[in-house]
């Protein structure tokens, strides 16, 4: 789709346009935090030290950011294609049951290291085939994919609440969640690494689905920059008409890009039910799917800049848990808000301080955005 | 007499449930119709849920409160605008952008100005909207069947709920009947033809915006100051999905959002009643079936089983003047 904007340098325009907006966006946090009565630089001291002032904060940052880089990722792969994956959260929930079918079946018998790629797979296979549905009625019937994703969340979580209180829950208990997984499901913890440096945690859920996360996210660039099948998913993200006239399958690609961003979305229940709480709870999710939609915005879709706003996130949630403590006025919705105010300036709100940042361009060097107003590159 | 008396109330409890589902669905229609989307019908119904409710229970009248919950709402909505018709941001990512801000400031608001734990105090009398008796019900109560459905099933609603099924038959005479309606329905079809015929695109999705906030801002208003006595946190619990989904199902006609979202009242109605109690033939039906159907429903209709929905063909699709 062409914009009516210039074009900017590249380091402005996947640099300098996120800072500013990620600035902006903190600027009204801020002015939240003021507004509840409190100090908001005190309240942004509070939070970078709860996130990375000591090994256990560091840890639990990064464990948060696991989850975040695979929602992230998700939703990024599909924005490629130029679809909006709404439903990671119900892609991931329903892959909670995938996971939870193989932790309960092998965890007495195999050690973790069979389990995991078993998991991975079943967590992969979950949800993708939840993306699927959506994908193909898209393709074939026209059904617009973000409101049937929306549906599909809300399907998710009927189906995992009916199965959690009913058949998966053991016999006797009344906490609607899967019993404990045995030791054969338990993901080794990674927190010996932040110890190599020298930082001390006690206990932190930071496990190896956080080298998982990284790996997908170096797969999703080869997918997405070095191969046939990324190269034709981005064809169509950009334009879909020159996609159908390079003859392009419209359904294929969308069914495929769906079916990855599904599975992606879906390899986020491994970190919190076979890293930390060791089984699949009700609302295990806990918006982390949304979460990757502000994740992958504020990382522009690239997978490096998904890995360090997912790093973001996982400092700000980690963070925000400190400074809820410290600051009770300022409880874990806080997060939310800037959340929310994130999505709001580097999604919605992207171009607003572009036609100025332009305009300061071309006074110093009128080269660099080109002299006629060139198509330029959309979001 | 007892069948009958539990068909009546699951009736009433439907009426009550869908009030909300319908204005935000009405709210819905006007936005969609002038091609803006708006996935932020939850948030804006819950901003408007929080604000009615804390303006009613600090300055004490159920009426400034319902114009605070109005005020808010249409400040959302103006967000929504500003991001989407403005900026030609992505429409889907600003609604999302609104849910959030609306879910985390509500709470965070609530607890800083009420210290309840994200709470509003609780409603007394004066400060919420009680129901009406309308006339003659009292009168007619002893009257079987007729008397017994005015004065149990029509009667003894809160104005919010008498003023949502009015809004049913003026939203369709604004909407196939004015000026105005003519060229929202046009700006959400074919802006360019809107914007030739030398009608401002801009300032007519700007108005269907403030057309939303206002009903959104009744829902919530209802949801906190009728259904209950009180803002409790995330109050709207997907209320504005199922409102967006009985949207689509409805087509995006008003006469037609009307029945969609009396459908998915009486759906919800029926799963509260029946909760646990085992149906004949079918046997006992999940609570979790039942809050899903909606949804299914939905779905079933996108992928074009029963009919098939189109949109507004402008939809989410930002409109840019000079090419």
């Amino acid at each position: 789709m062409s914009t009516p904007y210039a074009k900017l340098p590249a380091w402005a325009d996947y640099g300098l346009i996120p800072l500013i907006n990620l600035l902006v966006a903190f600027l009204v946090a801020g002015f939240v935090v003021l507004l509840v009565g409190e100090n908001p630089l005190r309240a942004a001291a509070i939070l970078v030290e709860g996130a990375f002032g000591r090994g256990q904060g560091i840890a639990f940052t990064l464990y948060y950011a696991t989850t975040f880089i695979f929602t992230g990722l998700s939703v990024a792969v599909a924005v490629h294609c130029g679809l909006f994956n709404i439903g990671t959260e119900g892609q991931a929930y329903i892959a909670g049951l995938g996971v939870a079918l193989v932790c309960l079946t092998f965890d007495a018998t195999l050690p973790w290291w069979l389990t995991f790629p078993l998991a991975i797979l079943a967590a992969a296979a979950f949800g993708a085939f939840w993306a699927l549905i959506p994908a193909y009625l898209q393709a074939k019937r026209g059904s617009h994919i973000v409101i049937t994703t929306i549906m599909f969340n809300f399907i998710a979580a009927s189906i995992m609440v009916y199965l959690l209180v009913g058949v998966l829950k053991p016999a006797g208990s009344m906490a609607p969640q899967t019993r404990i997984f045995l030791e054969g499901a338990q993901l080794p913890k990674l927190n010996w690494i932040i110890e190599l440096f020298g930082a001390r945690v006690r206990s932190a859920p930071l496990n190896i689905s956080f080298l998982l996360a990284l790996v997908m996210a170096f797969l999703t660039w080869v997918l997405i920059w070095r191969t046939r099948l990324g190269y034709e998913i981005r064809t169509y993200g950009f334009s879909p008409k020159a996609a159908r006239y390079a003859g392009i399958s419209e359904t294929r690609i969308i069914v495929i890009t769906m079916m990855i961003s599904g599975a992606l979305g879906g390899m986020m229940a491994l970190n919190p039910t076979m890293g930390d709480q060791h089984n699949v709870a009700i609302d295990f999710v806990a918006g982390a799917g949304f979460v990757g939609i502000a994740v992958a915005l504020m990382g522009r879709s690239h997978p490096l800049g998904v890995v360090l706003a997912a790093i973001l996130f996982g400092m700000l949630y980690q963070g925000g848990a400190e400074l809820a403590f410290e600051m009770p006025a300022i409880s874990r919705d806080m997060i939310v808000i800037i959340q929310g105010l994130v999505i709001l300036f580097a999604g919605a709100l992207e171009h607003m301080f572009r036609p100025s940042i332009q305009a300061l361009f071309a006074s110093f060097s009128p080269r660099s955005v080109g002299m006629a107003p060139a198509k330029g590159k959309g979001a | 007499m007892d069948i009958f008396n539990a068909v009546i109330q699951t009736l009433d409890s439907t009426l009550r449930l869908s009030v909300p589902l319908l204005l935000a669905c009405l709210a819905g229609l006007y936005s969609e119709r002038s091609g803006i989307f708006d996935i932020g019908l939850e948030g804006k119904m819950l901003v408007g849920a929080f604000a009615g409710a804390a303006a009613a229970s600090v300055f004490h009248s159920a009426f400034i409160g319902l114009g605070m919950a109005i005020l808010i709402s249409i400040a959302f909505a103006m967000i929504h605008g500003f991001a989407s018709i403005t900026h030609r941001g992505n429409q889907i990512v600003s609604g999302v952008a609104i849910n959030f801000i609306a879910a985390g400031s509500t709470v965070i608001l609530g607890q800083a100005w009420f210290h309840q734990g994200g709470r509003t105090p609780a409603l007394s009398e004066g400060e919420r909207f009680s129901s009406i008796t309308l006339p003659g019900a009292n009168a007619v109560k002893d009257v079987p069947v007729i008397g017994q459905l005015y004065s149990e099933l029509l009667s003894g609603h809160s104005l919010i709920a008498y003023i949502a099924f009015a809004m049913v038959p003026i939203t369709w005479w604004v909407l196939y009947r004015t000026r105005f309606g003519l060229r929202l329905r046009a700006v959400g079809e074919n802006p360019a033809a809107v914007d030739t015929a030398g009608i401002s695109v801009t300032w007519l999705r700007y108005r269907a915006l403030l057309c939303t906030g206002v009903l959104t801002g009744l829902a919530g208003a209802y949801l906190s100051m009728t259904q209950n006595g009180g803002f409790v946190k995330d109050m709207t619990a997907g209320k504005g999905y199922i409102a967006l989904a009985a949207l689509i199902f409805a087509k995006w006609k008003p006469v037609n959002a009307m029945f969609a979202c009396l459908l998915f009242g009486f759906l919800d109605a029926l799963a509260i009643r029946l909760q646990g109690t085992p149906l004949p033939i079918i046997g006992k039906v999940p609570v979790q079936f039942m809050q899903a159907l909606p949804y299914i429903l939905t779905v079933v209709l996108l992928a074009g089983f029963i009919g098939k929905a189109i949109p507004p063909r402008a939809g989410g699709v930002p409109y840019v003047k000079e090419r």
